[in-house]
């Protein structure tokens, strides 16, 4: 029986310890991403190593960024053209459903699967060469991980997102122009024209263009660091695949208000 | 006889926990030498000591005379590329097949040709017995033929000496007998300094020329396997014998036995 | 999976994200309308620009004709000194043409319309703008109907 002090004490010193933790943490993934960009000149010089990474981060992520920029495209038609027509504004569908891919959906969305498909791989598969000791068998045979392994598949993450970003806004612009021109009868020309006039390239494009290269550079980041940093057991390596998901989808999620925040002002 | 590692006063924590308490060894050139002790004495990570992976709190790990801790990067890059290490898991990279994986030093640290590479690659597959495997990938390979690939990727470089980090651990007695008949002509036909960590008794006699026992930190005993035979440390006697009871107790310290099972 | 077949892969995958891009920034946005090749520069002078800023529209006749691309105030006359950047190919505006600060609808974006005047000789590279109408500000109009109203 311990008494209410004890409690709390023994609550602050946990709390101390998680705090520190956490802390040591950030300061690891800084280091860590430190020498990343030491190695980063490295790996530019051997192109064979980042486009291996490209297929696999990037290529096969397109699938799912394919389907899911049809289905969100088709249901921002959808879901746009219920309440435009409350206001006879259905006209503008073409700039609601064009505003809020490039400059919100594409970035964003594309971000969270991307941290879930090509994220989670990079953790899994950086985790896995942890537990079976290929990091040190590389070191011991004279050979930097950092610039063989880590430093191009975090270019490749790097590249890939404002691609997939940008693959994923124009299906899904598509998508909204199938289901509101084809199937409820918005006008073609006001579609297209209406969106032309109110997505501004610097404001909207461009924006969105920014958040997808932030988004790309740290989710690749979480997704490496946690690899990096497993426990090399196989709870580990699944306690860090599951954690990075997490970090990076939330991570993205913040960034994302911050980013939007301040570009909104600077108008 | 000329010691290619000497070992002084080493020591080493991890945590709280003392792993080594003012060690010394050496490591005689051109020889067999075996460290074992119980898991978790810190075999590995002597290992990782002497090819500074780790670097020591205290004491000097000279190899080739050279203290290894005071080496900037690129000489300790260099003698990292004549220390051979084969880990307990082989460390075969898996994205490679087997041909690539063993030509992999050759084409970081060399400039030369493919066709030098295929001759030196297959000729190192062939003196372990896997030049037929060449072109498998290590997902498709059994745990020994992975220890085997990766022995034949130490020695690629002809390196001056290869340490062995639990080669023979759940082995089948035909790989068991393949690894140390490897181990034991590679090294007297290339002239390499072995250093094996292990706890598997009967195997490691059969080929060490020296043996030391590590436990708590402290060599708990040392020599050929002809003297410890004869040991008077009972501790030593224990473990290499494999006696359940001894210095090591059978059982974990408890209350007394009536006491705990009629609580009086 | 060959080398060869891999760096095909690849690069469909970066050429079709570079296609979207393209996609986006020409089809999407208004890159291709935003004011390529040459233009000119005329000023004028407003008492009031109302909700006018950089990249605000010019037109004629309704026709996008170029866009504002600078805004400043001139604390000697106390009004607004607005740069019009004007298309090249529309350099046949009398001297004194007029320019006129609408609203696009009834709560839309503000724009300049120029209505050209009788003139023979053409605006060119400098020149200033003799004929301004300045915006129409909500809180004037209702303060003048008032006024109207009470000196009926």
């Amino acid at each position: 029986m311990q008494s209410p002090l004890e409690n709390t004490v023994n609550a602050l010193e946990t709390l101390g310890q998680r705090a520190i933790l956490f802390f040591n943490r950030i300061g690891r993934s800084a280091l860590f991403l430190f020498r990343i960009f030491q190695s980063l000149p490295f790996a530019l010089f051997r192109p064979w190593l980042i486009f291996q990474q490209l297929y696999s981060v990037g290529v096969l992520t397109i699938v799912i960024i394919l389907v899911a920029g049809a289905f969100v495209g088709m249901v921002l038609g959808l879901q746009g053209y219920n309440i435009l027509v409350r206001f006879n504004s259905e006209s503008s569908l073409g700039t609601m459903v064009g505003l809020t891919l490039v400059r919100e959906l594409g970035p964003v969305v594309t971000a969270l699967l991307f941290a879930g498909r090509a994220g989670s791989a990079l953790t899994a598969e950086l985790g896995l060469m942890k537990t079976t000791d290929q990091f040190s068998a590389m070191e011991m045979m004279a050979v930097d991980p950092f610039k063989r392994v880590i430093a191009p598949r975090f270019l490749a993450g790097f590249i890939s997102m404002p691609l997939l970003a940008a693959i994923f806004s124009a299906v899904g612009i598509y998508g909204g122009y199938f289901v509101g021109v084809a199937l409820l009868g918005v006008d073609d020309g006001a579609f297209w024209a209406q969106m032309q006039k109110s997505v501004d390239f610097h404001e909207d494009f461009m924006n969105g263009v920014w958040k997808s290269i932030t988004f790309g550079f740290v989710a690749t980041w979480i997704a490496l660091f946690e690899g990096y940093d497993t426990v090399p057991t196989s709870e580990g390596v699944g306690r860090a695949t599951t954690q990075s998901v997490v970090h990076a989808s939330l991570t993205v999620l913040a960034l994302n208000f911050i980013l939007t925040a301040l570009t909104l002002e600077t108008t | 006889m000329d010691n290619l590692v000497e070992i002084r006063n080493l020591g080493f924590r991890r945590g709280r926990r003392i792993i080594f308490d003012n060690v010394d060894l050496d490591i005689q050139r051109g020889k067999i030498t075996a460290i074992m002790g119980p898991s978790g004495s810190g075999k590995t990570t002597l290992l990782k000591l002497i090819s500074a992976q780790l670097t020591p709190e205290s004491g000097t790990v000279l190899v080739e005379g050279q203290n290894i801790h005071q080496l900037g990067q690129s000489e300790l890059f260099e003698m990292r590329k004549r220390m051979g290490m084969l880990f307990q898991t082989g460390a075969l990279l898996t994205d490679l097949n087997v041909f690539e994986n063993v030509a992999y030093p050759l084409r970081e640290h060399t400039s030369l040709d493919d066709r030098m590479i295929r001759y030196l690659v297959l000729m190192k597959l062939h003196a372990v017995g896997l030049r037929g495997a060449a072109n498998l990938m290590p997902a498709e390979l059994s745990g020994g033929m992975s220890r085997r690939v990766a022995l034949a990727r130490a020695i690629v470089l002809d390196p001056m000496m290869i340490m062995y980090d639990e080669p023979f651990g759940g082995q089948d007695p035909i790989s068991m007998g393949v690894l140390i008949k490897l181990i034991k002509t590679m090294n007297d036909n290339l002239g390499l300094t072995s250093i094996i960590v292990s706890h598997d008794v009967a195997e490691v006699s059969m080929i060490a020329d020296y043996i030391y026992i590590i436990s708590n930190g402290n060599i708990m005993d040392q020599g050929t396997p002809a003297a410890l035979e004869k040991t008077s440390s009972e501790w030593a006697r224990q473990f290499l014998k494999g006696l359940p009871d001894g210095p090591v107790h059978f059982h974990y310290p408890a209350p007394e036995y009536q006491n705990d099972l009629f609580g009086i | 999976m060959t080398r060869h077949t891999l760096e095909i892969w690849v690069g469909i995958f970066v050429a079709a994200g570079i296609a979207a891009l393209f996609m986006l920034a020409m089809k999407v946005s208004n890159l291709s309308t935003v004011t390529t090749g040459d233009t000119y520069n005329v000023t004028a002078r407003f008492d009031n620009i109302g909700g006018l800023s950089v990249r605000s529209p010019v037109k004629a006749s309704g026709v996008l004709v170029g866009r504002v691309s600078n805004v400043a105030y001139d604390d000697k006359t106390y009004s607004a000194i607005v740069t019009l950047s004007i298309q090249q190919q529309f350099n046949q505006f009398p001297k004194d043409s007029r320019a006129s600060i609408y609203t696009a609808g009834l709560l839309g974006e503000q724009y300049i319309e120029l209505s050209p005047g009788a003139e023979d000789d053409y605006l060119k590279d400098g020149d200033r703008l003799m004929m301004a109408d300045s915006a129409m500000i909500l809180e004037q109009m209702i303060g003048r109907i008032i006024a109207d109203k009470i000196s009926e």
